[in-house]
């Protein structure tokens, strides 16, 4: 079987990175918005960006086949505008985002939440309007918990497998990642030594996340810290 | 003329407190038991937190009233001290000063006795010196109303007496207007010239010698 451990490893980190970055800006407002803001709809707000948590990641990857397949409106512009979602590298990306985008959203939200809204009125009333205060004292004081959202989700991205085999498929070169390299691998023999070098790597790269997860969720706590 | 009016009524729990203040005096304190309202009038004066029905006006303007008038906090011109501080954790003394400064920082740090905190962070200071920053931080932006709320708690008597001065001359010669909220009856006669008690869900001016009522 044709299949490149290198190939497989390096399309797994553009997707997890790519899926990270592009859900960046969406889950900083959804998370202010959620911590932050009481309006109507909230709770169908917060239901729907956690629902790619909860639902089977097949019944994901079938919700954006109809949204995004070839037949649909959507798909078709963005197949004429040369972004095919469907059997690409970029319907990889969409799938990491949606699947990563609630841990995104919670972990950011937990950054927001451990904020002392103090901190924001007081700015507010030393004559710092909202946007300002948003950036000279939320944005960095959440940064910490921020950048664990982006690693978390990253990480979340990094195996996807359900959705992404069916919105991307698994192409060689173009949208096979680890864990669809993986699972073509599972139909050879299982000695296949490529099997155990993507184990090791999706281990690796997982348990490094983590890790940097954990470090990030202390600096936030220290960040906040005025008793020490 | 310089004038403050607050005319509110706020929910505190089961409670309704109504609030009615209309006072010329540039040095206010408020007074009264431990819950009774004080740090929630100060915030709402402030601008902050949830909004609440009434009316709020300061030297001529109209900062909220029933019509739906609500001028923002960051255009009040306030400089609101919480009773805790709240000092930014994330930037230096010289920061926190410096965050939304329009006079020199030096002669404030050297009237508050905190020119040696400068390059300190928040979690390195005592009680104490965490007050006088927050106090600093909120005189340089030169506010033209002065909230204080337990501004001297955490100092001991001779600070308190010194800064009490200290403060009362700066806010004269800049033209701040000071409305302090105190337990304290030597805060409140080294700061004020006009006080109001939260009493039984009513604002009321007490007289003149409730500096030596049993209340404090």
């Amino acid at each position: 079987m044709q299949l490149e451990v290198g190939s497989a490893i390096r399309l797994s980190l553009a997707v997890g990175l790519a899926a990270a970055l592009l859900g960046l800006v969406p889950a900083l407002a959804a998370a202010w918005a959620l911590a932050r803001r009481q309006f109507a709809g909230k709770s169908l707000l917060t239901a729907l960006v956690m629902a790619p948590l909860v639902l089977p990641p097949v019944v994901t990857g079938l919700l954006m086949l109809r949204l995004f397949g070839r037949a649909t409106s959507i798909g078709h512009v963005l197949e004429q505008a040369g972004l095919p979602v469907t059997f690409s590298i970029l319907g990889a990306i969409l799938v990491a985002f949606v699947v990563a985008f609630p841990i995104y959203v919670m972990t950011i939200r937990a950054a927001f939440e451990a904020i002392d809204p103090r901190y924001e009125e007081v700015s507010l009333s030393l004559g710092k309007p909202p946007l300002e205060t948003f950036r000279r004292i939320t944005l960095p004081l959440a940064f910490p918990g921020i950048a664990a959202g982006f690693v978390l989700a990253f990480a979340r991205g990094l195996g996807e497998f359900g959705a992404t085999a069916i919105i991307a498929g698994n192409i060689e070169g173009r949208t096979r990642t680890i864990a669809l390299a993986v699972y073509a691998l599972l139909d050879g023999p299982g000695d296949d030594p490529r099997l155990l070098q993507l184990v090791l790597a999706s281990l690796t790269l997982s348990l490094a996340s983590l890790v940097g997860f954990e470090a990030l969720n202390r600096w936030q706590r220290r960040r906040l810290e005025v008793d020490v | 003329m310089s004038e403050l009016v607050v005319e509110l009524s706020l929910a505190l729990g089961p409670r309704t407190l109504w609030a009615s203040l209309r006072s010329q005096s540039r040095a206010i304190a408020l007074v009264g038991a431990s819950g009774a309202g004080k740090s929630t009038l100060l915030r709402v004066v402030a601008g902050v937190g949830r909004r609440v029905p009434g009316t709020v006006s300061f030297d001529g303007v109209t900062w909220q009233d029933e019509a739906g008038t609500f001028l923002p906090p960051w255009r009040r011109r306030v400089g609101w001290v919480p009773q805790d501080s709240v000092l930014f954790p994330h930037l230096s003394v010289r920061q926190n000063l410096g965050y939304a400064a329009r006079l020199d920082l030096a002669p404030i740090a050297e009237l508050l006795g905190i020119t040696k905190l400068l390059d300190r962070y928040p979690r390195n200071l005592s009680g104490g010196e965490r007050q006088r920053v927050s106090l600093g931080r909120a005189m340089a932006a030169a506010p033209r109303l002065l909230l204080l709320d337990e501004p001297f708690a955490a100092l001991d008597r001779p600070l308190r007496a010194q800064l009490g001065e200290a403060l009362s001359g700066w806010a004269a010669a800049h033209g701040a207007a000071l409305l302090v909220v105190s337990h304290d009856p030597h805060d409140v006669a080294a700061l004020a010239n006009e006080v109001w008690e939260l009493r039984n869900a009513h604002l009321h001016q007490p007289p003149t010698n409730l500096l030596a009522s049993p209340r404090f």
